[in-house]
């Protein structure tokens, strides 16, 4: 009997704290755990009680990476709530606040917590020493994201002018018109992360997964849409919680989501773009389709091109927004909080982030439920390395841990989110 | 040559903001690294380089009796120890639980609690070990940051002012949303750092930084009072990421009893 495992402590360059326990046995995998051990911070329980108002700010908290997905997620499920519809500039100006989050996320994923991976280097700044000029392309790019963010939203981390209903302060046509000759280059930066990222080597390896996104009739999603995914469903936002159950396992802080009666499924670009690769700007389908690729992705390593063809998409998507921008009269619709409950699912940078809120008549939050991506691809993380590892269990322990760390992150995971979150259905036996 | 500066970057219960601030230095990064190695960065880096750390920057509350523990071996060998942010410097938004009993937390959102370790309160790190420095800001500047780095390099003290958002509104000369447009703020008695960004958006600012040196809080409260906004509002402006430094803390129990029926929490759990 020969015995061996697999322990990394501390994964890094994820979002977060989590740990990799593999077992194999006679060159038999027998236990793969996936472990998120961040400390859980009980965000849906300290939203009790609060104001509806209050909800962006806060739960912007839960990550630093992504606070616009939280924003976004929480002021729509409010706005559902109130029987409000944003729509019009305050609508578009929504999406080109996503695009900026969008790519100053990916970007620093491809360039910094995956692209390693496939050099063969421990981060970015070595890779620098090798690749000056790829890795400034990469900083300057994410840049580009963050500038965006901090022009709508006052900072690029935690921004301050979302609200429920709008904005607090809308940019003139000037101000976001100065966004443009940094964009155009930006749009040409990722371009090339796509042509870059399409030549590197990727293992030979395809699942037969359920993609679930939001698919919208006229756009590439991110804030509205229904929730469909590639084996037949496609149901409201509404319905979520009767597709969608999430269990608690006794190694992770963060709830494993399951589609009811299928299992596990997977969320984010790759899902995006197999399920709307129709809706990607020409020059988005035209760039991914130069590269080789089709409108099917099914390899998760190749996750890094989609992300790249994503920002390519966001800038893309970002320069026609400020094109056709028109300041509107008001920077936000009048709200009036009434007894309800409201429903929220937008496309965070990691893929569906869903949020539930009741509300009472003075427009206090009686309880809140929050899913954020990672915990729904946590267990299509531990399937794939299921499958993973035994295709490669004759490599050397240190080869072999390298690769499984870089199949973990291939989804981007964000633990500090996924941590947070929780459910408010008590399990009963 | 005199030998580069270790730094190390530590992550405790937190969103990972304020370390990515070190990663959205975009301009900055490459020459910050030439003057200072990145010994120890597990959200930018799997190589680790052994302590002892000429600076440790901590983000992140205590929230565990293992994070309790480690926080004491990080001190060890940290020669300066900073920390950054709301969570580090004053116990962040989930010290929340600090005014409620955790239990209770726990059940609301895990269906297993038994597997869920916990402490009861969240804590900053000055409350466990010796802090060198104090970073505020949920989440902190980045040009605040790269003060303190070079500060660090340049053996000088920090530039990081400890007045109010008040008076960054004053310099950069925007208009006082309390006084032009009656929007309760609490600029007047929170630690500058921000640049006071929210008034710029036509919003009150929120308290992102924490109290100010020697803050005023329970005038502010009546200005807010007076101007109409109940005891449950007031409580709640002073509760959210800093709500466990003493003056907000303190402030936020004053208006705790509310009204008759005010939105009092924990009638409504």
């Amino acid at each position: 009997m020969k015995s061996r495992t697999i322990k990394v402590d501390y994964l890094a360059r994820v979002e977060g704290e989590g740990a990799l326990y593999v077992k194999i046995k006679d060159n038999t995998v027998v236990d793969i755990k996936f472990k998120i051990f961040e400390p859980p911070r009980f965000f849906e329980a300290f939203l009790r009680g609060r104001n509806y108002t209050e909800a962006p700010d806060i739960t912007a908290r839960i990550c630093g990476i992504c606070p616009i997905a939280y924003q976004m997620s929480s002021v729509h499920a409010m706005e559902d709530a109130f029987g409000v519809k944003i729509d019009g500039q305050l609508r578009a100006l929504r999406r080109l606040i996503y695009c900026g989050e969008w790519i100053e996320s990916h970007v620093l994923h491809v360039y910094m917590l995956h692209a390693p991976d496939f050099l063969g280097y421990p981060d970015a700044i070595q890779m620098a020493k090798d690749h000056p000029d790829i890795v400034q392309r990469g900083l300057q790019l994410k840049k580009a994201g963050n500038d965006l963010v901090a022009l709508l939203g006052g900072r690029e981390i935690h921004p301050i002018n979302v609200r429920v209903g709008g904005f607090y302060k809308v940019p003139t046509r000037q101000e976001l018109a100065s966004m443009s000759e940094k964009l155009k280059w930006a749009r040409d930066a990722a371009l090339e992360t796509v042509r870059w990222t399409a030549t590197l080597h990727f293992p030979d390896f395809e699942q037969d997964y359920e993609f679930v996104a939001l698919r919208h009739p006229e756009e590439y999603p991110f804030n509205e849409g229904r929730l469909v995914s590639n084996k037949g469903l496609d149901i409201s936002v509404h319905d979520y919680d009767n597709h969608f159950i999430e269990e608690h396992v006794q190694h992770s802080n963060a709830l494993h989501s399951v589609h009811k009666g299928r299992g596990s499924y997977f969320v984010g670009p790759l899902a995006r773009y197999n399920l709307n690769f129709d809706k990607l700007s020409p020059l988005a389908q035209e760039t991914a389709r130069s590269v080789g690729l089709s409108h099917v992705c099914r390899n998760p390593f190749q996750s890094i091109i989609i992300r790249s063809v994503e920002v390519l998409y966001a800038c893309d998507e970002a320069l026609r927004i400020i094109e056709q921008y028109e300041k509107p009269d008001k920077p936000a619709l009048e709200i009036q909080p009434r007894v309800s409950t409201g429903y929220g699912c937008t496309e965070a940078p990691r893929g569906i982030l869903y949020h539930r809120y009741r509300i009472d008549d003075e427009g206090v939050i009686l309880d809140a439920k929050i899913v954020p991506p990672t915990s729904q691809n946590q267990k299509t993380i531990e399937n794939d390395l299921w499958q993973f590892i035994p295709q490669h269990i004759k490599l050397p322990n240190d080869q072999l841990t390298l690769q499984c760390e870089q199949a973990i992150r291939n989804y981007d995971p964000c633990i500090s989110c996924a941590t947070h979150f929780l459910k408010l259905k008590i399990e009963r036996e | 040559m005199k030998h580069k500066p270790k730094l190390a970057i530590w992550k405790f219960a937190s969103c990972d903001g304020c370390q990515l601030s070190l990663l959205d230095c975009e301009d900055e990064l490459l020459s910050v690294v030439n003057k200072i190695d990145i010994a120890y960065f597990l959200e930018a880096s799997r190589n680790v380089v052994r302590g002892p750390y000429d600076i440790s920057l901590v983000e992140g509350s205590v929230t565990t009796q293992h994070d309790a523990e480690r926080i004491q071996k990080i001190r060890k060998i940290s020669k300066t120890l900073i920390t950054i942010g709301a969570c580090a410097t004053a116990g962040g938004i989930q010290a929340l639980r600090n005014f409620k009993d955790v239990k209770e937390y726990i059940s609301l959102v895990y269906a297993k609690p038994q597997y869920i370790e916990t402490l009861d309160k969240s804590t900053p790190i000055a409350s466990h070990v010796r802090v060198d420095y104090e970073l505020r800001g949920c989440p902190i500047n980045k040009r605040q940051l790269l003060e303190i780095v070079s500060a660090y390099l340049n053996e000088r003290k920090p530039n990081t002012p400890s007045h109010s958002v008040c008076i960054e509104c004053k310099r950069r000369g925007t208009i006082c949303v309390m006084v032009a447009r009656g929007t309760p703020c609490l600029g007047p008695v929170t630690h500058a750092g921000c640049n006071a960004i929210c008034p710029s958006y036509c919003r009150g600012c929120y308290g992102c930084y924490g109290p100010k040196e020697t803050p005023n809080t329970s005038s502010l409260s009546e200005k807010f009072s007076n101007s109409g906004l109940n005891n449950d509002s007031i409580m709640r402006m002073f509760r959210t990421f800093n709500a466990c430094t003493e003056p907000f803390r303190k402030e936020s129990e004053d208006h705790e009893i509310g009204e008759a029926g005010s939105n009092k929490p924990e009638t409504r759990i």
